[in-house]
């Protein structure tokens, strides 16, 4: 039963992990573009709600609400000022720059709230628990799961059933026709980091609810996020959702095992699947 | 009859001649310095040529072989804590342990390898990060060496360090200052046989077909480089350096702990602005990086945070303005190669060879 248990935490964990990733492979699915300073925005993205809620004394769902308008914006002018001009086929500009970025974040979120472990209220939702069979499970857990497969779903609504969805395939299949077909390539990329961005600050209500933060934890939900990412096959947010789980689960058993296997299990259970599954449990295939 | 030849291939240039001959003053002049310099400057110094070592190798991987790492602290962390392992459990000298720190990080490098080249592009520098994670986070287990707290050298060993006890009869130092002068003339040693060696390798024909996959990887492919052995083979040299660096630094410093030891802003991070803020992709690139950012650091030293947060932005405006950094822009106004790779073929002026029409 306890087992069970541990399992359950580790699934529902792998649900904060496919909101984490979930961004990152939307950027990298339409423009190539990995953001490490991916994890960092999603550490300010908690900040942002975080001032929100002392400030204005809401609930963290309403402050989520007002800072996704906020985050999109940033992440618009982030692509749209400083990203796009690093894209092409040097690798070395993206990951510089982007690497610059997270160290610029780190050290101004240091400057701005000190190295102080902070945590977003959210009352009494915090220490509810459901039922399920013999299992008490958290109710902030649950939600999380939710929202990201809530996410995911939207996401894909958004990629199969729009005119932007179709937009941001075709851009990624070709950018040079996408671009004869009256398509601003510039315009769309800041589109698809701000979405990004909106999903980020969903990820950083329940990072910031259910667990401390500081400025220094960005770098450590970017690798999660990525191996999530490799797990599940490049381009398929569904598979993020299970390379999440993945991740969930094998820290949660690690920990059960010994504390302090905890983070050390998840990075060993996505080095076993790139050496048996070198492109991922779920690649979308190539054409 | 002897026919002299009337086409001749060099990379020479007049500025690199008279670059080797100041190069080589100025190794004389800092093999001396510990003779008439204070204790605080010699340790100042061992910082510099130690960055210095990073960053040229660290500017090999990404610079001419495409391969942008993020984990480059992994094999810091393991060639010292095998240092500190040959030492404190094997009884080994520190001077000759540096050697087993840069053999054992070859031999992480070697399994690494075949995780991180089944990730392309950015995903290969994610991956060295968690490669480092995992290295990490396996050492801190490590509890005959501290766990994750740590562990000191024993102070008898680096006193009865080779070159100690001369030089405390020679110079009169103390031993602890005497080991900063040990250490510091195998930085200086370390950086200068790193430069010659990169200088070389990029000369060589190894060194034209690196530098052929990196422009264009399928032309370089089809007139029969194999890319793929170019990479493994500088991911690995460039762990064998770094570890060796790593140990070194290790071995002055004389603490270590899996936090510092694998600090990706100490050994990567500030790596990474060096070369890009200096020149990536040339070999005076990281030079006056380490030096820009040796003087940024003393200017800023007392703004804590402040200065990660501007070297950050002066990382992001020089990648995006000029991406060839300090010695790009110089290099580019002057035309002055110190090290110069180009062939250059060159035409001799011989009247003595009659013209074949």
């Amino acid at each position: 039963m306890q087992w069970i248990d541990t399992i359950l935490q580790g699934l529902l964990l792998g649900g904060l992990y496919a909101l984490f990733a979930t961004g990152l492979s939307l950027v990298f699915g339409i423009m190539r573009l990995v953001n490490l300073a991916h994890g960092d925005l999603i550490v300010l993205a908690a900040y942002l709600i975080l001032i929100l809620v002392s400030a204005l004394g809401i609930d963290p769902f309403t402050a989520a609400l007002i800072a996704a308008p906020v985050m999109f914006a940033v992440g618009w002018a982030l692509q749209y000022v400083v990203l796009n001009r690093t894209l092409g086929d040097d690798i070395l500009p993206p990951l510089l720059v982007t690497f610059g970025l997270s160290i610029v974040i780190q050290n101004a979120l240091l400057e701005g709230f000190s190295a102080d472990s902070r945590k977003i209220p959210a009352g009494a939702l915090e220490t509810q628990s459901i039922a399920l069979g013999g299992i008490n499970v958290g109710v902030m857990p649950v939600l999380t799961f939710v929202s990201a497969i809530a996410v995911i779903v939207a996401l894909n609504q958004l990629f199969y059933r729009t005119a932007l969805g179709r937009a941001f395939r075709a851009t990624s299949d070709d950018p040079v026709t996408a671009g004869l077909m009256g398509i601003r390539a510039e315009r769309l990329f800041a589109k698809a980091t701000g979405i990004a961005m909106v999903v980020v600050t969903i990820a950083a209500l329940y990072l910031g609810t259910r667990a401390n933060f500081d400025p220094t934890i960005g770098p450590a939900r970017l690798i999660y996020a990525f191996e999530a990412v490799i797990i599940g096959g490049l381009g398929s947010f569904w598979g993020t959702l299970i390379g999440g789980i993945i991740i969930g689960v094998s820290q949660a058993v690690g920990a059960a095992i010994n504390p302090e296997w905890q983070i050390l299990a998840g990075h060993i259970a996505f080095l076993i699947v790139l050496l048996v599954r070198p492109r991922g449990l779920f690649p979308r295939t190539v054409g | 009859m002897p026919v002299s030849p009337r086409y001749r291939v060099t990379t020479q240039t007049t500025a690199s001649r008279v670059s080797l001959v100041i190069a080589l003053l100025l190794v004389v002049a800092a093999a001396a310095a510990p003779l008439f310099v204070s204790r605080g400057t010699v340790q100042d110094l061992f910082f510099i040529l130690t960055m210095l070592v990073l960053a040229q190798f660290w500017n090999l991987l990404a610079g001419y072989a495409g391969l942008v790492s993020v984990g480059q602290q992994a094999f810091v962390g393991f060639g010292a804590y095998a240092m500190f392992a040959a030492v404190s459990l094997a009884g080994l000298d520190p001077v000759v342990a540096i050697l087993v720190g840069g053999i054992a990080a070859v031999l992480l490098a070697i399994p690494t390898a075949f995780f991180v080249f089944r990730l392309e592009g950015a995903y290969f520098a994610i991956g060295t990060w968690v490669i480092a994670e995992v290295v990490r986070l396996v050492v801190a287990q490590w509890q005959t060496l501290g766990g994750g707290t740590g562990t000191s050298l024993p102070r008898s060993a680096t006193r009865d360090m080779i070159g100690v006890e001369q030089l405390k009869d020679w110079l009169g130092l103390k031993s602890s200052a005497a080991g900063d002068v040990v250490t510091y003339w195998l930085a200086l040693a370390l950086a200068v046989a790193t430069i010659a060696f990169i200088y070389r390798l990029l000369r060589s024909r190894r060194g034209l077909g690196l530098a052929a996959v990196r422009d264009d990887a399928s032309a370089a492919g089809a007139v029969g480089v194999d890319g793929n052995r170019m990479k493994h083979l500088v991911y690995l040299v460039a762990a064998f350096g770094t570890g060796l660096c790593g140990a070194l630094i290790y071995v002055q410093t004389a603490r270590i702990s899996p936090d510092a030891a694998f600090s990706v802003i100490d050994w990567t991070a500030y790596v990474i602005f060096i070369v890009v803020i200096g020149g990536i992709g040339t070999l005076e690139g990281p030079i006056i990086g380490v030096l820009v950012f040796f003087l940024l650091q003393n200017a800023l030293a007392d703004y804590g945070s402040w200065y990660l947060l501007v070297l950050g932005l002066i990382g992001i405006v020089v990648m995006l303005f000029a991406p060839r950094g300090i010695w790009g822009f110089i290099s580019d106004r002057t035309g002055i190669e110190l090290f110069p790779i180009r062939r250059r073929l060159v035409i001799d002026d011989d009247p003595q060879t009659p013209d074949t029409d």
